[in-house]
């Protein structure tokens, strides 16, 4: 029995047993709707782990995710909810496609260039934000959202405005060439490089057919500078102790207001940078007239919430996410099961990830059962 | 580090389970699959994605072909679906809109042996295994000008296009000309007023063009604007007067005042290519044009709004569209010389 308590107080535990919950209602779900669960869910994995190509798309795809998630984690430390991630992404890929389309250095010129104007975009965005919430107190979830609505709409006057609109169609023109941020983009599309990959079909897999990029190498590099950032260095105290407890920060002679602005300043440079390394690392390479929010910012709040804010925890949750997004892809063409009944599934399996914590409690349960039998 | 041990061991949990199944999904028995990749509306969107699937569904309905599609939800899905629905052994993969046309070029170079196809586009160079699908829109267009032109009492119409470019051109000038033609038939002039509202999304903007329109003597107004079009058989139903609808029968819109609507039959052009392809036809390396002959453009059998005889006459003007004897111009040139052989 205490070993059971040990293992239940585990995180270990919480996220593996969240996630089988999370599978067998959802599997629940699929009976009702009429599928077979447990042919839909192997599919599913079959999806994302029966060939590197998969693997690899899986790791592309959550790129984008792991840094919105990121941003959203580290708002959420200094006590911000940054619902904003999906506008200041949003900002990232405008940025990122104009300086793309106007620019033509050499690509160790042009690359850092066309990140860092996405990264400062989406920076100066959320730092409206953050302005707003320290000097005159409006929450930052109104402003936030209503900022993103204002982001959407701006990206769809870009893709329309006559410089960068290509005629006959409904997006931007490409980013020049030298801002790709695939792996070896000019060989493997060189003549020499296809010979090549076509008779290694595990290289030719990886990086033929997909847009691998440079992208996750940031993402995990500064998902680890943010998790050092915050627990070892002085203006990261000063970020998390604003957020736990604002009056004590004032009252200790933090500067509560400024902290927010630095606060919003990162968290929007954050996912702004995911915005633009989207545009460069990934086809279509350009922003097209869009009505709804393509979701890699909305994303990234349940990422973060899977990850329990924890920024290193926002890489392997990026991931779950990413693998069950594109894993559900495969359930749609392959079982024939509607995309709705796939993200009330993938819901499912996000929402018991949430509820991890009660696991430990359950702990707590079983742990007062014990005593009272010793005590008798 | 605990985080990290705790997600290394759910995908080892992960591959065991994968591990006790079969990892082949290619087809048995040769079987032929048709698949399609949606564009961002989603295979529900009561348009272009789900007229597609209607035509795959057919389909399979008269040859016992197995066909699938995968949903877009952002731009950057359009490549990964498309590449995809290769591994599942899919022969030939339809891509939804030119907004596809550069992942299609990258997807059928990594994909030698598969072939694609691509509604709304032609290339200028296609390759051997891509076909290139488009529309005479022109036709159908004229013919709602025609009935437009033949239904009007303040002999003033209007058309409110979307973007300005070739395909929105197909339906602005085959308007024009069926205007003109009728025109020509009843002896009277009728006026023409032309608008793009810049967007194809933006209802509002569509609904203030179209009741100004209206409020300027136009009694029927065509458009061409996609979802933005809404907002032309809102103005119509507001001032009681008639819109034309595209792509779809819009009709139930505004059951009073959609006059007619000029179709795209994205579904039949689906199903004839499929089909043709399946029978062994070679199909790739060409960009193939569908209109009134092969039933891939038209208006719907139901108008209730239409005076039965001008239905007639729209029916005689088809039959003379299907064998050549009149060609609705595409664009001003072809406009301007059709005009001036009237």
């Amino acid at each position: 029995m205490q070993l059971i308590i040990k293992i239940l107080r585990k995180p270990i535990t919480s996220t593996i047993i969240a996630i089988l919950c999370g599978f067998f209602v959802a599997s629940i779900i699929l009976s009702l709707a009429g599928y077979n669960s447990i042919q839909t869910i192997n599919v599913m994995f079959n999806g994302v782990f029966s060939r590197p190509k998969s693997i690899a798309n899986v790791i592309i795809k959550s790129t984008p995710i792991i840094l919105t998630g990121l941003s959203v984690a580290f708002a959420f430390k200094t006590g911000l909810f940054n619902i904003g991630a999906e506008g200041q992404y949003i900002m990232g890929t405008i940025f990122a496609v104009i300086m793309g389309i106007q620019f033509d250095f050499v690509p160790y010129i042009q690359v850092p260039l066309v990140i860092f104007s996405g990264m400062i975009a989406g920076a100066l965005y959320g730092g409206i934000v953050g302005l707003l919430k320290s000097k005159f107190g409006i929450h930052e979830v109104i402003t936030s959202i209503m900022l993103n609505w204002i982001a959407l709409y701006m990206s769809n006057f870009i893709a329309n405005t006559s410089v960068f609109h290509k005629p006959n169609t409904t997006g931007t023109y490409v980013i020049n060439e030298s801002s790709f941020t695939q792996v070896l983009y000019k060989w493997k599309t060189s003549r020499a490089g296809i010979a090549y990959l076509k008779n290694n079909s595990f290289l030719s897999d990886i990086l033929l057919r997909t847009d691998l990029n440079y992208g996750i190498i940031i993402a995990i590099v500064l998902a680890i500078f943010i998790s050092f950032f915050l627990l070892k260095t002085t203006k990261g105290f000063e970020l998390r102790a604003v957020g736990l407890n604002n009056h004590a920060s004032e009252f200790a002679g933090i500067d509560v207001k400024k902290n927010i602005l630095h606060s919003m300043l990162i968290a929007g440079a954050l996912s702004g940078l995911a915005g633009a390394l989207t545009i460069t690392g990934m086809s279509p390479h350009n922003i097209s007239t869009i009505s709804v929010f393509e979701g890699n910012g909305l994303n990234g709040l349940s990422v973060a919430l899977i990850a329990n804010s924890s920024p290193i925890g926002c890489i392997f949750a990026g991931l779950l996410f990413s693998g069950l997004i594109y894993g559900g892809q495969s359930v749609q063409s392959e079982v024939g099961v509607p995309s709705e009944i796939i993200n009330i599934m993938i819901g499912t399996i996000v929402f018991f990830v949430a509820l991890t914590r009660l696991i430990p409690q359950l702990a707590n349960v079983f742990e007062k059962k014990v005593g009272k039998k010793n005590a008798n | 580090m605990k985080k990290v041990i705790a997600v290394l061991l759910t995908i080892t949990i992960f591959s065991t389970i994968i591990g006790c199944t079969n990892a082949s999904n290619k087809n048995e028995n040769n079987q032929v699959t048709v698949a399609m990749v949606t564009n961002l509306g989603g295979v529900n969107d009561e348009s272009y994605n789900s007229s597609a699937w209607q035509g795959l569904q057919a389909l399979s309905s008269e040859t016992g072909t197995k066909v699938t599609y995968l949903e877009s939800n952002q731009a950057t899905d359009y490549l990964t679906n498309l590449d995809k629905l290769a591994d599942q052994g899919c022969d030939l993969i339809w891509a939804l809109g030119f907004v596809m046309a550069d992942s299609v070029i990258t997807a059928s170079s990594t994909n030698p042996d598969l072939n694609y196809a691509i509604v709304d586009y032609s290339y200028d160079e296609t390759p051997s295994n891509v076909t290139g699908v488009m529309f005479r829109a022109q036709e159908s267009a004229f013919i709602v000008g025609y009935i437009a032109g033949k239904t009007t009492k303040t002999n003033s119409v209007g058309f409110i296009g979307g973007i300005e470019g070739n395909v929105i051109g197909q339906f602005e000038y085959g308007y024009r000309a069926g205007v003109a033609y009728a025109s020509k038939e009843l002896g009277k002039d009728i006026n023409v007023a032309v608008q793009y509202i810049e967007s194809f999304g933006d209802t509002p903007k569509a609904k203030a063009t179209a009741s100004k329109m209206l409020s300027d003597g136009c009694d029927i107004i065509f458009h061409a604007a996609g979802g933005a079009g809404i907002g032309v058989i809102e103005a119509a139903k507001d001032a009681n007067k008639f819109a034309i609808g595209v792509d779809n029968d819009q009709s139930r819109l505004a059951p009073n005042n959609v006059l007619t609507s000029a179709l795209k039959l994205v579904c039949n052009a689906v199903d004839i290519i499929s089909t043709d392809f399946i029978n062994g036809k070679e199909i790739g390396g060409q960009t193939l044009t569908y209109g009134l002959k092969e039933n891939c453009v038209g208006i719907p059998e139901n108008n209730p709004n239409m005076d039965p005889g001008v239905y007639n006459d729209a029916m005689e003007l088809e039959k003379k569209i299907i064998n050549d004897e009149i060609i609705p111009p595409y664009n001003k040139q072809s406009f301007e010389k059709f005009k001036s052989s009237l």
